[in-house]
C-alpha cells in the first residue's frame, strides 16, 4: 500500500514519545537524583535525553581541556614554571608571552618567569602547552563557564595560577603518574648518592 | 541600573498578589524567548547546533525557533569565523533586523579572529563590524559554556530600563554602513567618519 | 636527477617512447612534462595506460632556483588508476614572470575548480579554461597570497616559532597594534576609495550565468531569473552561495560562489611547524576532526619513514571508523533536513553523535576538535572502560537505533519521491569530475582507497566496498547507512583484538623536522579522498602545504547535476552531496 514507509515514520516517532514516559515511570519520580545522570546520558540510556543544565551537571572526563592554568607547587608555594619556553614555541597560534626573569645584580638568566601572559581571546585549546611541559607546570582546565561581556584578552599568571590540588582533582590518573615518577627518581637520587 | 524599591506585601496576601515593575516584566518577557538566527559559520555552528540538539536543548529557554530570516529574529549568535568576504553580508543581517537584537559572539574566532587572526581574509573579531553584548571563550565552547553565555545575557536583560534602551530612542536608527569589498576590505567608518563605532572599547590592560 | 620510483617509474618508458624528449625525471618524486604537450600527455595517460582518475592539480612557488631547475611556479598533477595503486605526478614548470599554462579542464573537468583556485591564489593562467575567475578570493583582491614574497597584513616573520614570545615577551602586544591601520587590512599605495569600482566581482558573476548553458532553440521566448541561494540561508550546509539560472522553476545554469569561510590555513600552515599544522586540521572537516588528523599524519609519515606501532594502527582504525559512522549519521539526518523532516533525523542522529562524542571526550579531551593523531601513532593511550562502553554502544545501541533510522528515512515515500532519480550521476562523468567517496561508489564505481591504496592496517580487516547503481540522491543516502554498517563490522572486529604495545613510534618534540621531499598522502575520509601534498626542504616548516579537499571536489559536478532539475531538487542534490563548508574553502 502506498503510504506504509510515511506511517512506519511516524510510528518510528511515536514510539520516541512514548519511552519519554515509560522512562519516567521508571525512573519514578528519582529522576532528577545526579545519580542517574550517568545512566540517564549513557548508551543505555531511554527516554528523553535531556540534560537540564544549569540545573544538572554531567561530570566531564579527566582529559577534557579548555584554556589552560598554571601549577602553584604544593611544596614550595610558588609557581613549578622555569620559563623554559617550550610552552610558547610549541602554541600553535603563539598566544603564550613569556619574559624569563633576570637576576637583579648580575644579570644572568633565572629560571622563572618575570612575566607570563596567555591571550584567552586566541587560545585553541589544543593542549600542546600541557603536554610538552617538562616540568608539570601548565595544565588544562576543565572551568568553561567563562563568559563575559567585554572582549577578554590577556590572561597574566596571577589569573592563571591554580593551586596543586586543584590539578590532583581534576586529572587524578595523570596526577598518580606524576607521583610515581617523582617518587622514583627520589628513590634513584637517594641509592646514588 | 537601580531597582525600583517595591512595597512590603503583608504575609496574608503573599500567594494572591505580586508587585513588579513594567521593566521587569517586559524584560522577563523578553529574555524566555530570544529568537536566534540560525548563523552557523563555522565549527562552532555545530557546537550550537548541538546545543539546539536534544541533550542541551535550547528549546527549555523558549530558543528552539532558529529562524532563516533576520526579520523574525532577535539574538544573533556569531558562531565561526568572519572572513572579510562574509563581512558585507553579516553587517546588512545585523541592520536588517529588528530592535531590540542581541549579539552573542561565540567561540574564539568570533572574539579575536582565533587561530586564523594571522590570516589574511579573516576579521580579527567581529567586534569590529558590530557591537557584541556577550563573549563566549573557547575552541569551540561546550554547549554548557554557550549556555552559560546565554544565561549571561539574559541577566544582562535583566537589567535593561524601557527608558534607556537602545531600542526606544528617538533617533532615527541609520545602521551600520556595510562595507566593501576593495582590494582589501574597505569599512566607511574609517573613511567617512559617519557614525560612531558601534563598536565595544577594549583595554587590554585591565580584563 | 632524482631516481624515479614506484609508478612513475613503470611509465616513464612508455611516456619517453611515445613523446621523446618531453619528459624527465622532476627534482623529487614524479615527471617534468614540458607545458606544450601536457594535454597530449594527459590523454594518452586516460585513454591508454587506464589512469582515468585526476585527484589533485596544484602549484608550488620556488622564488630561487633549486639544484636542478631555475626559479618557476610548479604545477604538479596527481593521477591513479581506478584498478588501485599509487599515484603518477606531473610537474609542469611555468616561468615566474609572466606563468601561463594550458588548461587540463576541457579534457579532466576534475582540474575546474583546482585550476580557478591555483588562478586565485598564484596567479597562474590557465588558457583553455572556460571561466577563469578567483575561487576563494574576490575580484579585485590586491595580489596572489600564495606567492613567497606576498606579505599579509599581520605579518611578523617567517616561520614560527616568533621569537617576540619568548625569552623577552614580558609586554604583550596583541597582532592590531602592530600595524598602521590597527586592523587587518592592507591596501596598494595611494589607493583611493572614490576610484574603485565595487561591482566588479558580480558582473563578473553574471556574466558568466547569462552566457553560459544557453539554448538557442528554445520554443517559447520566456524571461529567465538570476536568483542567488545563500550565503546566509538555512539549507546550504554552511556559507555557500549559489547563482542559479532559472526559467520558471527549473534550473538552467548554476554557478556556486565559494570563499566565505576562506581562512586562509594553506598560508598558515606554511608559517607553523610540523607539529602545529595538527590542531588547524581539526578545524577542516570539522565534523569528523579524527580523519583530518590521520590523513596528514599519513602524509607525514611518507616523509618519515616511521613505522606505527600495532596498537595505534587499530586505534586510529577504531577513531576513524567511529568518525564516519558520526559523519554518515549526520549526513543522513541533515538529509531529512532538506527534504522535508523538519529536524527529527537531525535530532536522533545528534544523540548518537553525543554517545560517540563522549567516547572520544575521554580518550582525547576534546569534544569535536581532537588533536589526537601524531605522526608515528596517537597521542595517547585510552583511559580506563574505554573499550567497554565502546562495544556496549557497538553491539547493542548503534545497531537498533541505526535500523530505526534507516527505515524511517529509507522507506519514507516523501523521501523517496524527492531523491529517486534526481541528480543522476554517470559513472563515466562521475569519474571525470573527480569526484570520491559515497558521491563516486553510489554510482556504481567500486573504488575505495581503504582497498585500493591500504594505510593503517586495513587490510587485516574485514569488509565490503558498498556501491549502489542508479548515481540519484537516492543512493547516495541508501549508501551512507550500508557503509555505516560495514563501519559497524570493522569496529567489531578491531574492539575484540587491540594488541598491547607502545602507541608512538618515536617521542615527539615540538620542533620535529622533516626530511626534504615531496609526498602526497590520502585516507578514504567519510566525504571522499582527503589528501596532503606537502613539501618539504628539511627545516621544521612546511615549504608547501596544500589540502586536496573533497568536498570542493565533490562540487564539481554541481552545475552538471542540476540542470533540468527544480529549484527544490538543488538543496536536496547539495544535500546527498554532503559537504562541510571548512574543508571547501579552508
Amino acid at each position: 500500500m502506498y503510504g506504509i514507509g510515511v506511517l512506519k515514520t511516524l510510528g518510528i516517532t511515536f514510539y520516541h514519545f512514548l519511552m519519554t514516559y515509560v522512562d519516567e515511570i521508571r525512573y519514578l519520580g528519582r529522576r532528577d537524583d545526579p545519580k542517574n545522570i550517568p545512566e540517564r546520558q549513557g548508551p543505555l540510556g531511554r527516554g528523553a535525553f535531556t540534560l537540564q543544565y544549569p540545573r544538572e551537571r554531567r561530570p566531564v572526563p579527566e582529559r577534557s581541556r579548555n584554556i589552560p592554568f598554571l601549577v602553584v607547587d604544593g611544596e614550595t608555594g610558588k609557581l613549578r614554571c622555569t620559563a623554559c619556553g617550550i610552552c610558547a614555541q610549541a602554541c600553535p597560534v603563539q598566544c603564550i608571552w613569556i619574559e624569563r626573569a633576570k637576576d637583579p645584580e648580575t644579570g644572568r638568566p633565572q629560571s622563572m618567569a618575570a612575566a607570563y601572559h596567555l591571550d584567552i581571546g586566541l587560545c585553541m585549546s589544543c593542549g600542546y602547552c600541557a603536554e610538552f611541559c617538562p616540568f608539570d607546570a601548565i595544565k588544562m582546565d576543565q572551568d568553561w563557564e567563562l563568559s563575559s561581556y567585554t572582549r577578554p584578552g590577556f590572561w597574566s599568571a596571577e589569573q592563571l595560577a591554580k593551586p596543586e590540588t586543584y590539578h590532583a582533582q581534576l586529572h587524578p590518573a595523570d596526577y598518580a603518574e606524576e607521583q610515581a615518577k617523582k617518587a622514583a627518581k627520589a628513590a634513584r637520587a637517594r641509592k646514588s648518592a | 541600573m537601580k531597582y525600583v524599591e517595591l512595597p512590603e506585601i503583608p504575609p496574608e496576601l503573599q500567594t494572591t498578589v505580586r508587585l513588579t515593575t513594567v521593566d521587569q516584566l517586559y524584560n522577563w518577557a523578553r529574555q524566555r524567548s530570544l529568537w536566534p538566527i540560525f548563523f552557523g559559520l563555522a565549527c562552532c555552528a555545530f557546537e550550537m547546533i548541538a546545543t539546539a540538539a536534544s541533550r542541551y536543548d535550547l528549546g527549555r529557554f523558549g530558543m528552539e525557533i532558529m529562524r532563516a530570516s533576520p526579520r523574525q529574529a532577535d539574538l544573533i549568535m556569531i558562531t565561526g569565523t568572519v572572513t572579510k568576504k562574509m563581512a558585507p553580508q553579516l553587517v546588512r543581517l545585523y541592520n536588517q533586523m529588528a530592535e531590540p537584537k542581541y549579539v552573542l559572539a561565540m567561540g574564539a574566532c568570533a572574539i579575536s579572529g582565533g587561530p586564523f587572526k594571522e590570516g589574511y581574509s579573516v576579521v580579527s573579531g567581529v567586534d569590529k563590524l558590530i557591537p557584541v553584548d556577550v563573549y563566549v571563550p573557547g575552541c569551540p565552547p561546550r554547549p554548557e559554556a554557550l549556555l552559560h553565555g546565554i544565561l549571561a545575557l539574559h541577566a544582562r536583560i535583566g537589567q535593561e530600563s524601557t527608558r534607556q534602551m537602545r531600542a526606544f530612542r528617538k533617533a532615527p536608527d541609520e545602521g551600520i554602513p556595510v562595507p566593501l569589498l576593495g582590494p582589501d576590505l574597505v569599512d566607511w567608518r574609517r573613511y567617512e567618519g559617519l557614525m560612531e563605532p558601534a563598536r565595544v572599547e577594549v583595554d587590554w590592560k585591565e580584563l | 636527477m632524482g631516481e624515479l620510483k614506484g609508478v612513475a617509474a613503470d611509465i616513464f618508458p612508455r611516456l619517453n617512447e611515445r613523446f621523446p624528449g618531453a619528459l624527465q625525471p622532476a627534482e623529487r618524486d614524479g615527471l617534468v612534462v614540458d607545458a606544450r604537450q601536457l594535454v597530449a600527455v594527459a590523454r594518452f595517460l586516460r585513454d591508454e595506460q587506464q589512469f582515468h582518475y585526476l585527484s589533485s592539480v596544484t602549484a608550488v612557488d620556488y622564488p630561487q632556483p633549486t639544484a636542478e631547475f631555475p626559479a618557476r611556479f610548479d604545477l604538479v598533477y596527481h593521477f591513479y588508476r581506478l584498478s588501485g595503486g599509487g599515484y603518477l605526478a606531473l610537474h609542469v614548470h611555468a616561468d615566474r614572470d609572466k606563468p601561463v599554462v594550458p588548461s587540463l579542464t576541457p579534457e579532466f573537468p576534475a582540474a575546474d575548480f583546482q585550476e580557478r583556485e591555483v588562478w586565485d591564489m598564484f596567479g597562474v593562467r590557465f588558457e583553455g579554461h572556460p571561466d577563469l575567475r578567483r575561487l576563494l578570493l574576490w575580484e579585485g583582491f590586491d595580489g596572489f597570497p600564495l606567492r613567497k614574497d606576498w606579505k599579509e597584513a599581520y605579518y611578523e616573520e617567517e616561520h614560527k616559532p616568533f621569537k617576540s614570545r619568548f625569552p623577552e615577551g614580558g609586554a604583550p602586544v596583541p597582532a592590531e597594534e602592530r600595524t598602521p591601520l590597527k586592523d587587518n587590512l592592507r591596501f596598494p599605495a595611494g589607493w583611493e576609495p572614490q576610484d574603485w569600482d565595487f561591482e566588479e566581482a558580480d558582473r563578473l558573476l553574471y556574466q558568466r550565468m547569462l552566457s553560459a548553458d544557453r539554448d538557442p532553440a528554445k520554443p517559447l521566448q520566456t524571461d529567465e531569473m538570476i536568483l542567488n541561494m545563500g550565503p546566509h540561508h538555512p539549507s546550504t550546509h554552511g556559507v555557500f552561495r549559489l547563482a542559479v539560472r532559472l526559467d520558471g522553476e527549473t534550473v538552467r545554469h548554476l554557478e556556486p560562489v565559494f570563499g566565505y569561510l576562506h581562512r586562509n590555513h594553506e598560508k598558515i600552515g606554511e608559517r607553523n611547524t610540523w607539529l602545529q599544522n595538527i590542531p588547524f586540521t581539526d578545524r577542516l572537516d570539522y565534523i569528523n576532526g579524527m580523519t583530518n588528523n590521520l590523513a596528514y599524519c599519513i602524509a607525514m609519515e611518507k616523509l618519515l619513514g616511521w613505522e606505527v606501532p600495532e596498537r595505534a594502527q587499530t586505534l586510529r582504525v577504531i577513531m576513524a571508523e567511529f568518525a564516519r559512522i558520526i559523519n554518515h549519521m549526520v549526513a543522513a539526518g541533515f538529509y531529512g533536513n532538506d527534504v522535508g523532516f523538519f529536524v527529527t533525523a537531525a535530532l536522533y542522529a545528534m544523540e548518537e553523535r553525543e554517545l560517540i562524542l563522549d567516547l572520544f571526550e575521554a580518550v582525547s579531551g576534546g569534544r569535536m576538535l581532537y588533536n589526537y593523531m601524531r605522526p608515528g601513532g596517537v597521542a595517547a593511550d585510552l583511559p580506563e572502560g574505554w573499550v567497554e562502553q565502546a562495544k556496549l554502544l557497538v553491539d547493542e545501541r548503534l545497531p537498533r537505533k541505526i535500523e530505526l533510522m534507516q527505515t524511517m528515512m529509507l522507506e519514507n515515500e516523501i523521501v523517496q519521491g524527492r531523491s529517486v532519480g534526481v541528480g543522476v550521476l554517470p559513472p563515466d562523468r562521475a569519474i571525470a569530475f573527480g569526484t570520491a567517496g559515497p558521491v563516486l561508489r553510489a554510482s556504481g564505481v567500486p573504488y575505495d582507497i581503504r582497498r585500493a591504496e591500504p594505510y593503517c592496517g586495513y587490510e587485516q580487516f574485514d569488509f565490503d566496498i558498498v556501491t549502489a547503481e542508479h548515481g540519484d540522491s537516492y543512493d547516495r543516502l541508501a549508501l551512507r547507512f550500508g557503509e555505516i554498517w560495514q563501519s559497524l563490522r570493522i569496529l567489531r572486529q578491531a574492539l575484540d583484538r587491540i594488541p598491547a604495545g607502545p602507541v608512538q613510534a618515536k617521542k615527539l618534540t615540538p620542533g620535529l623536522k622533516l626530511p626534504a621531499g615531496e609526498t602526497y598522502g590520502r585516507i578514504e575520509a567519510p566525504k571522499g579522498e582527503l589528501g596532503f601534498y606537502l613539501v618539504s626542504d628539511g627545516s621544521a616548516n612546511p615549504y608547501r602545504y596544500h589540502i586536496r579537499a573533497t568536498s570542493l571536489i565533490n562540487l564539481t559536478p554541481l552545475s552538471y547535476l542540476t540542470r533540468g532539475m527544480k529549484i527544490a531538487d538543488v538543496v536536496a542534490i547539495l544535500g546527498s552531496i554532503d559537504l562541510t563548508m571548512g574543508e571547501v574553502d579552508r
